[in-house]
């Protein structure tokens, strides 16, 4: 014992009064907490950029979205309706292959495919937009409520059950069966049976997250519930609400398809890809014809390609559990 | 078990009746045109109106609505108006039901022969390149509007192969290219439910208890982890099942096979009311029965599911 007393006596002979000042207690310091650099949406941002593939298909979208905004206005563009007349013979210019004149070539009564195709596809992409935005706006809201309230709980229940069982192509079927074609009829159509799907992942969700501590610890500090959804809750389903909206784009689009070919899709007047593969399919006996489906195929093809994978990329990079 | 099959059961007719309803409502939404069928050019504003009345339509909505539902329980689905005149409904789907089944039937059964073997070799291979040339297969059929995979291949592959571009019944050959054309998205989709919760169980602790004592991994595969990954699958199986005999509508009109699928695209170009309305009726059943065998099938798989104790949405 005697051995450490005297080392101890020691060390704080040798210890200046400097090393030990009381610490001044600084009321804005002690508000500070720990900070770091982090921001959710740039760290999204930073390891989505690491999917070389997906950045690439993001840039093709965006030109393309913009080129078909941009394309009517562009010089030396032809009508996509107008039916173009031979020159010499005054006959309609039908089935020209393509070339410097027409550069995807005509169709069967002499319509520009290169700008019908252009035009198609900002039909496709307008209705694939519309639906995926109802889709998640009604999605997110009746998919809240049913996970939210207990009062909507059971009849939110029933009324899916009843939408679930039925094939979704037949609902699809059935509603532009009944109604005229048009746009707004086809994206009508397609968001009847499209925020099933929406507001049932929305549902199963909050339902595991709504009694977790926190929401708890919400609710008993008097929070709002809108604010819980809003704040608490659905912040946790970015992820999985931005991969569902990429892929109802591309779903959206087939479902044009195929209601062309049923006979059921837009008024031939009204280019769009699923009229145009729907011509072209037309013509496909004959080998010399069959850039007309073609094109419009690639087309449809690389659009619906690249929102599917950007979506899943998107999707993986926006789960916080990837985030370094 | 019996008690929650009941339940269901119950639960189901009340939502085929629902459906039923609905089907019938929106229907006479429907411009009447589509009643009076080819001799409607003929006819003056009022025969039209005794026609109309004649058929029922001019009866307040409740009795005809009654009326529909004694015609449906005693197996009366009304004549078909343009597709072929005045022959019942019923007798029309009943010649194209079986086409559709055994198309159905068989796509089902082919893809589950590849796309299940798939999904666990890809599992086992993750990263590799079959897990990439399977991924890209997936990513192709799922993104990719179907019509346009069908079209290629009845474009090049009936040119490669010689094959017929057209079925007919008498010639076996001509069954391929639909049943393989119909196979691709659900084995797509099998394959992907596969590998996906392959990959799950693989990550489990009990897995690498297994590993770590020195199971074999062949062992492993199928005693532990392919029984696991099964389970989710049996319950997708039946609805599969039903609903590539209601998503054959391409592929049976493309190869004009006389399917329902095809029935439906005619009866629709032709405007025909009543044959729409029974197929209609016929698919959501199909629907129906398919989820309550689902639900059924999953039940008797996975003994861990107490059946009517917490129940959860799908």
């Amino acid at each position: 014992m005697g051995i450490y007393t005297k080392e101890i006596s020691n060390i704080s002979d040798k210890s200046s009064e400097q090393l030990f000042q009381f610490a001044v207690s600084d009321d804005h310091q002690a508000e500070e907490t720990a900070y770091s650099n982090y921001s959710y949406w740039q760290s999204t941002w930073k390891s989505f950029l690491k999917n070389r593939v997906a950045v690439f298909l993001l840039a093709l979208v965006l030109i393309i979205v913009f080129f078909t905004l941009l394309q009517p206005y562009l010089p030396g563009q032809k009508s996509p309706t107008e039916i173009y007349l031979d020159e010499q013979t005054g006959s309609q210019a039908r089935n020209i292959a393509p070339g410097s004149e027409f550069w995807f070539g005509t169709n069967s009564i002499g319509q520009d495919l290169w700008s019908r195709i252009w035009a198609g596809t900002r039909t496709s992409l307008l209705i694939g937009f519309v639906v995926a935005l109802v889709e998640v706006v009604v999605g997110i809201a009746i998919g809240a409520m049913w996970g939210f309230s207990r009062k909507l709980e059971a009849p939110i229940t029933q009324v899916y059950y009843i939408v679930e069982n039925i094939p979704t192509t037949i609902v699809l079927i059935l509603m532009s069966y009944i109604l005229r074609p048009s746009i707004s009829t086809i994206i009508i159509a397609m968001c009847i049976t499209g925020w099933v799907e929406m507001a049932r992942f929305i549902r199963n969700q909050i339902v595991i997250l709504r009694d977790r501590e926190y929401n708890l610890a919400s609710k008993c500090l008097g929070t709002p519930s809108y604010r819980i959804i809003l704040k608490n809750l659905l912040p946790y389903l970015i992820s999985i609400i931005m991969l569902r909206m990429s892929l109802a784009i591309p779903f959206a689009i087939g479902s044009e398809v195929f209601l062309t070919y049923i006979g059921l899709g837009l008024p031939v007047s009204e280019p769009s890809l699923g009229n145009l593969i729907n011509e072209g399919r037309v013509l496909m006996m004959s080998p010399d014809l069959r850039y007309q489906l073609f094109f419009p195929s690639i087309v449809l093809s690389v659009i619906t390609i690249a929102f599917y994978i950007i979506g899943n990329a998107f999707a993986d990079a926006a789960d916080p559990k990837n985030h370094v | 078990m019996l008690k929650y099959i009941g339940k269901r059961l119950l639960q189901s007719v009340f939502t085929l009746f629902v459906i039923v309803t609905i089907v019938f409502l929106l229907l006479r939404l429907m411009p009447e045109e589509g009643y009076l069928g080819a001799a409607a050019d003929k006819m003056s504003p009022e025969q039209q109106e005794i026609y109309l009345t004649n058929l029922g339509l001019r009866d307040p909505i409740l009795v005809q609505l009654g009326n529909f539902y004694t015609n449906l329980i005693s197996g009366d689905f009304g004549k078909s108006i343009t597709y072929r005149q005045d022959v019942p409904v019923l007798d029309i789907i009943a010649d194209k039901f079986m086409y559709s089944v055994s198309f159905g039937l068989g796509a089902v059964a082919l893809s589950l022969i590849i796309g299940v073997p798939l999904g666990i070799l890809m599992a086992q291979m993750k990263g590799r390149w079959l897990d990439r040339l399977g991924t890209g297969y997936i990513v192709f059929v799922v993104a990719v509007p179907a019509m346009v995979y069908y079209l290629i291949i009845q474009m090049y592959i009936t040119e490669i192969f010689d094959l017929p571009m057209l079925f007919d019944e008498y010639d076996p050959i001509s069954w391929v290219l639909p049943l393989i054309s119909l196979a691709l998205a659900p084995t797509a989709s099998y394959a992907m439910w596969m590998r996906r919760y392959m990959v799950d169980e693989l990550n489990r602790d009990y897995i690498k208890l297994a590993r770590a004592k020195g199971v074999k991994e062949r062992t492993l595969m199928f005693k532990h982890v392919l029984r696991n990954a099964f389970i989710p699958l049996a319950q997708y199986l039946p609805a599969t099942i039903l609903f590539t005999i209601a998503g054959s509508i391409y592929v049976e009109s493309l190869y004009s096979i006389p399917g329902m699928g095809g029935l439906l695209v005619d009866a629709i170009q032709r405007q025909d009311n009543n044959v729409v309305q029974g197929l209609v009726l016929v698919f959501s059943s199909l629907g129906i029965i398919g989820l309550i065998l689902g639900d059924l099938a999953m039940a008797l798989v996975d003994p861990r599911i107490k059946l009517g104790k917490g129940e959860s949405v799908r």
